[in-house]
């Protein structure tokens, strides 16, 4: 039977790790991820969790090790944050292109200078061309339940894909909130063990991984790789409603609709300022505007064709980054546009930047950002709008 | 034990035909450390000349398991499939890290220094060609003092890193040097290491001909000039007991070492070598020997973590 224990975002993780029986761990330490590894820790050593904790020396290290632990065929995780994230970037392509199906938590963070420990979510999308799943939860309940779900995608014979599920610093990784934390039974019916992909140690018929590829051999590598994504893709959505039916939750697939169904606007968002973005449309609709919420829960693979059922038709959407491409403007209004070209009907649709080095997204913010939206939607295209940037402080 | 070259298995698991050069130091250990090891050994190899030495796709010169990982990556790689042997129950299955001295003395430093202090149950060969080889003869920290190579032209300035030391210091089971000019000694090494638990490292001295500028067929003669004129010293240190090893045991006493100018003359990478450089070259011989009689006379250097 599935009990409720209140703990954080992190805890959250690091329940969903062990629930999901890992068999080795690989993790450096950087703020705010520390507590999902030692939670960890403490469970391996004192709680009969059965894993290896391989303590490393870098991040770089962390995912390596998770690279030879999958190769060996071990159910892998490790977590990281912001310039951990960076500094295993080598790997977190190798892992990737390696098609080996590791689970990562990423609590996002930004990046230095200057230095910032709260949310953003610049570190985890400039990941997103490392061939990885990346998802980006907006709850405690959600970061649990995704890195269950995390593994029953990654280790699919028609995925085979690392995962990554992103949480904000702070507002989700050390905020306590009540969770439902399933039982070991319920989850081992969920997510019961694959089959063991230890090529490494096939001593009968020895193989030799990611030797040099000549460019008449190379190519076809990226293509099952894309493909791998597509796969992903229908995979994402068929294990959330499994876990709908087995545990009573769902979030959407990969993008999740709030008050959706008769929205003339939508707020296009990421991770946890999705929960600002229901309260400030909760308050629109009030004040007479049919608003709604889209979250984006994936983001690699980019779910384009969902997003386009959702927003074609709308009179206008406004999309908020909690990050930067410098030279570009928001990741999310970038990809989001790319997806709408050519569709019939398509909305207006305006950019905000928010919440930069972890300041805080209002729900003022988020109305502000539809009513500018609303009295603008026969404007022509619009580049993003940088909110709550304090003019006395700029030189 | 080998005891002798015809005593090893026929068994061939480095492959023939594969694409090294001619006289390639690397592909004879290599040969010898998996007859040695057997089938039932793992390779990690980080990038470096056998990247190139294993083949191309969907070919390969292993006839091991082998997984190829990024440069500075190696021991952890090695770290993680260990763990994951570990957690199966699998105890007969040998982690070798095959890696050169760039991977290891150089961009790998980090990860092995990390390795051996969670003392992780790996094999770690580094075969020292002192550069980097498979770019084209970039200096490492690994180059000698005064030798050429195509970033020190005029000859490198500073001295070789002395990594065999900083591996003792790590006070692991089993650190030992060796020379692919002494393939008993060095299959010797492996054997032990093979039936020891927790982090074993040989640094393998490994004459290049490209590289140092040698004909292909001098890489034996060449690697046992380095032993005979004293420049390079194999050793073991066994759970902490320092002990020399049969190859250089006679050079202990330097009346019997060789004129070193043998050693630098067969190699054209010496060529413009300065009286100045040479002096230093001679002088880090002789600190090595003060150390390595040191070392004999303390006989346990360290209790093993």
């Amino acid at each position: 039977m599935a009990k409720h224990k209140v703990m954080s975002g992190n805890y959250a993780v690091a329940y969903g790790a062990a629930l999901s029986r890992v068999e080795l761990i690989s993790a450096y330490p950087i703020t705010p991820q520390t507590s999902v590894v030692e939670k960890l820790s403490e469970m391996i050593e004192t709680g009969g969790l059965n894993a290896k904790l391989v303590r490393v020396e870098s991040e770089h290290s962390a995912l390596a090790a998770c690279i030879g632990g999958a190769s060996a065929g071990a159910r892998t995780f490790t977590a990281t944050s912001s310039h951990g994230l960076l500094y295993m970037n080598e790997m977190v392509f190798w892992a990737g292109y390696g098609r080996l199906p590791v689970v990562m938590a990423v609590i996002t963070r930004s990046i230095a200078p200057p230095w910032g420990i709260w949310s953003e979510h610049t570190d985890l999308l400039a990941q997103r061309d490392t061939g990885w799943v990346t998802m980006m939860v907006q709850s405690n309940q959600e970061a649990l339940d995704s890195i269950i779900q995390a593994y029953a995608i990654a280790e699919d014979e028609d995925v085979m894909l690392p995962v990554m599920v992103g949480l904000d610093a702070f507002t989700v990784s050390h905020t306590s909130v009540p969770v439902e934390l399933p039982s070991q039974e319920e989850v081992d019916r969920f997510l019961p063990r694959g089959a063991d992909h230890s090529y490494l140690l096939d001593f009968a018929r020895p193989k030799t991984m990611g030797n040099l590829a000549y460019p008449e051999w190379n190519m076809e590598f990226r293509y099952l790789l894309e493909k791998a994504m597509k796969n992903a893709e229908r995979k994402i959505i068929t294990v959330d409603k499994k876990f709908s039916s087995e545990f009573g939750r769902t979030y959407g697939g990969s993008v999740e609709h709030y008050r959706m169904e008769d929205a003339k606007y939508a707020v296009v968002v990421v991770g946890a300022p999705a929960g600002e973005a229901k309260d400030a449309v909760d308050l629109l609709r009030k004040r007479g505007i049919d608003a709604g919420v889209v979250r984006v829960r994936v983001i690699r693979p980019f779910p384009k064709v969902a997003l386009r059922s959702s927003l074609a038709g709308l009179k206008g959407v406004a999309v908020l980054d909690r990050d930067i491409s410098p030279g570009l403007g928001g990741i999310l209004f970038s990809e989001l546009t790319s997806a709408l070209y050519g569709v019939k009907r398509p909305p207006a649709v305006r950019g905000f930047i928010a919440g930069l080095g972890g300041r805080e997204i209002k729900v003022e913010d988020i109305i502000y950002t539809v009513e500018s939206l609303v009295t603008s939607v026969e404007e022509g295209p619009a580049d993003n709008e940088w909110l709550d940037v304090k003019k006395e402080l700029l030189p | 034990m080998i005891l002798k070259i015809r005593d090893l298995p026929n068994e061939e698991y480095w492959l023939e035909g594969n694409p090294a050069c001619h006289g390639c130091p690397a592909a004879i250990g290599l040969r010898m450390a998996l007859k040695a090891l057997g089938p039932r050994t793992v390779m990690v190899v980080p990038a470096g000349c056998v990247t190139i030495i294993q083949g191309s796709y969907p070919k390969t010169s292993a006839g091991v398991p082998l997984m190829n990982i990024a440069f500075a990556a190696a021991s952890s790689a090695a770290s993680g499939v260990a763990a994951a042997l570990d957690f199966k129950g699998i105890k007969d299955v040998n982690v070798l890290v095959w890696a050169g001295d760039g991977a290891t003395s150089d961009i790998g430093m980090a990860s092995i220094s990390g390795a051996a202090e969670r003392n992780a149950d790996i094999i770690y060969v580094c075969y020292d060609n002192e550069a980097y080889m498979n770019t084209g003869v970039q200096r490492s920290s690994s180059t000698p003092i005064g030798a050429w190579t195509t970033t020190t032209v005029t000859g490198k300035v500073e001295p070789k890193k002395d990594l065999p030391s900083i591996m003792m210091m790590h006070r692991v089971p089993y650190v030992a040097t060796a020379s692919v000019a002494y393939p008993l000694d060095f299959i010797e090494k492996i054997q032990k290491a093979a039936k020891m638990r927790g982090f074993k490292y040989i640094h393998l001295h490994s004459p290049c001909p490209p590289g140092w500028k040698f004909p292909s067929e001098k890489t034996i003669e060449v690697g046992r000039l380095a032993v005979q004129t004293g420049s390079w010293i194999t050793f073991e240190v066994e759970n902490g007991v320092f002990k020399l090893s049969n190859p250089s045991l006679p050079f202990v006493n330097k009346g019997r070492r060789r004129s070193l100018d043998l050693y630098l003359k067969a190699q054209g990478r010496f060529a413009r070598m300065t009286p100045e450089e040479k002096a230093k070259f001679e002088g880090a011989i002789e600190e090595n020997w003060t150390m390595v009689e040191n070392y004999i006379k303390i006989s346990k250097v360290y209790t093993p973590r």
